[in-house]
């Protein structure tokens, strides 16, 4: 390390890609974390055919586009958050983090009311396999979007602090891409569950 | 072998220099995160071993005498969760490989140190959780099979998230390498110099990350199924058993390669050290590694062949399994044709890594029997298949692994072992093990079934044979570890190459200090080129 910003520069971009290959590798993971349960799904799916269609129906759709929309619309604050850290524009970094922490925190809202009005009908995970699986990746999923806020929560404590300029941003970077594939199994999930069934 | 006492000076501790509590553990440097799992996983390593004692006493008679038939469930159970999860699986990769892969490769640590350390922690919390669930002890055998895990009596839930978290650690530790070996080799070495060791380390690390995130997602299955009632795997709600399975193996078989393929490593760098000949077929050994990590995956149906899974696909496994042979077999020819005309001695680490490729070979060609499906019909579920996987994962694996501890011991404490008493230990383990468990073949293929505490009485004769052996193993091995602790307090100093490796580990201190190398060494040349050019430094 002979000192010289052009060098230090170099090293940090070095290091963003092995944060990326890092978390690409972890991504690949999660990725088989959730294919056990879409095989246990593919199963079940083609050994119960009628059930899965006549309990499919029970869903709330209305709340699960709703959800979608505001997933969705996360994945697009994030993208921005990580522009913003990019061009090294602080402020615009801290707002879109907080505007994608918000929308995390409406779509455990909504599947919060979307839960209780499953139980209230008396859909628990032990009322048959559509349910349990029903619960089960909505629930997993559900647990990867809080793991997903606690990332998203530190980002913007340490941007309040000053961390992330441009060339410091691969957190920032990490965990935009973590947040994205946090996105990414609820567009699987959504039609597999609520509209084909 | 006679200078190593000259060339450290007697004050230098290298990386060991610091002491106390915090400076272990919360330390970063990847050579003492790998001494910790060492440290751990030899733990248990030892306290599996006194569970298997307990049970080959046990079966010193064919009646009960020792325990109840509960108890002996409760032992088998333990004894194979925690050799597989807490022994053999992170033994090598995370101990030896933690401390030796920044240095093979000439880096001064891992990509991710942090990360490195939280792998170490989260393995600890798994055991933590393993130990909680022991209040209402697992009595299902390691594998866990539904139903019936479904509804026993036991905290299997608690173990379940246990063996989680050790997963989740082994996936970071194998993410780190998969990371490390892409990004941090020293220059020069480029991918067709890399020590056979880092090959080996690489296509376990691709399982560990491929493989454990299934694994992962059934036991989190199995935990809803009891806490929630959830009933993917329970016939009576609509589920499927069998699926349990396919998941289970699906993770468990890839994993036997997770076992095994370090061990080879570790006999690829062993034996051209010990022969002073280049390794024979470098590319053949290294893409070996890669096509046992690949096949690995296409073959987890062996296991359930007399399960109800359909017999096409019984046949295919069938067919599928021998593949495996053939980047095995060109491991063994390879390193058989190593030795062919090398200048052999017989140190320690070299007596276990022979003491693997005989052993291993004998595990290896009792496989088919089980692979092919008419035969495995006859032998599945009996002592054979204890034989097999005991001559493949200890004969192998463990085998490799105190090759790997005899051949890296120096490096890793400064001091030497002493050769003598570990010759010996070496002798007493190699006659206890075979003594223990060659004569398990003999008595599966005359039917005594695996898992059961009684049995008739024309096993008796071999049975007390295998707990005779079983003690002279145990004596063996007791003498091995005292040698280690000898050796780390009093051995005599070693130096940087007692055994004149070419290796980049050797080029540095021993033990090296805290940042690996005092300058990073570039690479000109494959680190087997004995015969080429002047070996002593």
């Amino acid at each position: 390390m002979k000192g010289g910003a052009e060098e230090s520069r170099e090293e940090r971009s070095y290091a963003l890609d092995t944060a990326r290959l890092g978390i690409w590798c972890f991504l690949a993971t999660e990725v088989l974390l959730f294919g056990g349960l879409f095989t246990t799904y593919t199963v079940f799916r083609l050994r119960y055919p009628d059930l899965f269609h006549t309990e499919h129906l029970k869903l709330n759709r209305l709340l699960g586009a709703a959800n979608t929309v505001i997933l969705i619309t996360s994945s697009l604050t994030m993208a921005l958050a990580v522009a913003a850290a990019r061009q090294g524009r602080r402020k615009r970094l801290r707002l879109f983090l907080l505007c994608t922490i918000v929308l995390a925190a409406s779509f455990l809202g909504v599947k919060y009311l979307e839960w209780s009005d499953d139980f209230s009908r008396h859909l628990y995970p032990k009322t048959n396999l559509f349910f349990s699986l029903y619960f089960t990746m909505t629930g997993l999923h559900g647990i990867h979007v809080m793991a997903g806020m606690g990332v998203l929560g530190w980002l913007l404590a340490r941007t309040r602090k000053g961390h992330f300029a441009r060339a410091s941003r691969t957190p920032v970077e990490i965990g935009g891409l973590y947040w994205h594939f946090v996105d990414l199994v609820w567009i699987y999930l959504f039609p597999l569950l609520y509209l084909v069934g | 072998m006679t200078d190593h006492a000259t060339d450290t000076s007697p004050a230098d501790r290298g990386y060991l220099t610091d002491k106390g509590f915090r400076s272990w553990a919360l330390t970063l440097d990847h050579k003492r995160i790998g001494v910790l799992y060492l440290f751990t996983t030899l733990f248990f390593f030892l306290v599996g071993g006194v569970i298997a004692l307990l049970m080959r006493l046990e079966l010193l008679t064919p009646g009960p005498s020792l325990m109840n038939d509960h108890t002996y469930n409760v032992l088998f159970t333990l004894h194979g969760a925690i050799m597989i999860f807490l022994f053999i699986i992170p033994g090598i990769p995370s101990g030896l490989g933690n401390f030796f892969i920044p240095l093979l490769i000439g880096a001064r640590d891992v990509a991710f140190p942090r990360l490195n350390l939280l792998s170490y922690w989260v393995f600890i919390g798994g055991i933590v959780v393993i130990l909680a669930s022991l209040v209402s002890p697992m009595d299902t055998g390691w594998t866990f099979y539904t139903p019936y895990s479904a509804k026993t009596g036991a905290a299997v839930a608690t173990l379940s998230f246990g063996i989680f978290l050790v997963g989740m650690s082994s996936i970071l530790t194998g993410l780190n390498f998969i990371v490390t070996t892409h990004r941090l080799r020293a220059p020069g070495l480029t991918w067709m110099r890399l020590p056979l060791f880092i090959w080996g380390m690489y296509a376990t690390s691709i399982i560990q990350v491929l493989a454990t995130p299934v694994v992962g997602i059934t036991f989190l299955l199995l935990a809803a199924e009891r806490l929630f009632g959830v009933g993917f795997f329970d016939p009576a709600k609509g589920g499927d058993p069998l699926l349990f399975q396919h998941f289970f193996w699906f993770y468990s078989h890839p994993v036997v390669y997770v076992m095994i393929l370090p061990a080879m490593g570790i006999i690829s760098e062993v034996i051209p050290v010990f022969s002073r000949k280049a390794i024979f077929g470098y590319r053949a050994i290294a893409y070996s590694s890669l096509a046992i990590a690949f096949i690995g995956f296409l073959v987890w149906g062996h296991h359930m062949f007399v399960s109800g899974m359909s017999p096409v696909a019984g046949v295919i496994f069938s067919f599928l399994t021998f593949f495996v042979a053939v980047p095995t077999g060109v491991k063994v020819f390879n390193w058989i044709a190593t030795l062919y005309r090398g200048s052999i001695t017989f140190e320690s680490p070299m007596l276990y890594a022979l003491t693997f490729i005989f052993l291993f070979i004998i595990g290896g060609l009792t496989g088919p029997f089980l692979g092919a499906l008419a035969t495995n019909v006859h032998l599945h579920d009996t002592y054979f298949v204890v034989a097999h996987f005991h001559y493949t994962m200890m004969g192998g694996t463990v085998m490799g692994l105190f090759a790997g501890l005899h051949y890296w011991f120096p490096k890793m404490t400064g001091r030497m072992l002493n050769e003598t008493v570990a010759k010996l230990a070496w002798a007493v383990t190699f006659v206890g093990f075979n003594a223990t468990f060659f004569v398990m073949f003999i008595m599966g293929y005359h039917g005594m079934p695996r898992r059961y505490a009684e049995y008739l009485p024309k096993y008796h004769a071999d049975n007390v044979f295998a707990t005779a052996g079983s003690w002279i193993l145990a004596v063996g091995v007791a003498i091995m570890f005292a040698n280690f602790v000898w050796g780390m307090l009093r051995g005599e100093k070693a130096g940087a190459n007692p055994w004149r490796g070419l290796t980049l580990e050797w080029q540095t201190p021993s033990p090296p200090p805290t940042e690996n190398f005092e300058e990073i060494p570039t690479v000109t040349d494959w680190p087997y080129g004995y015969g080429k050019k002047v070996v002593c430094r």
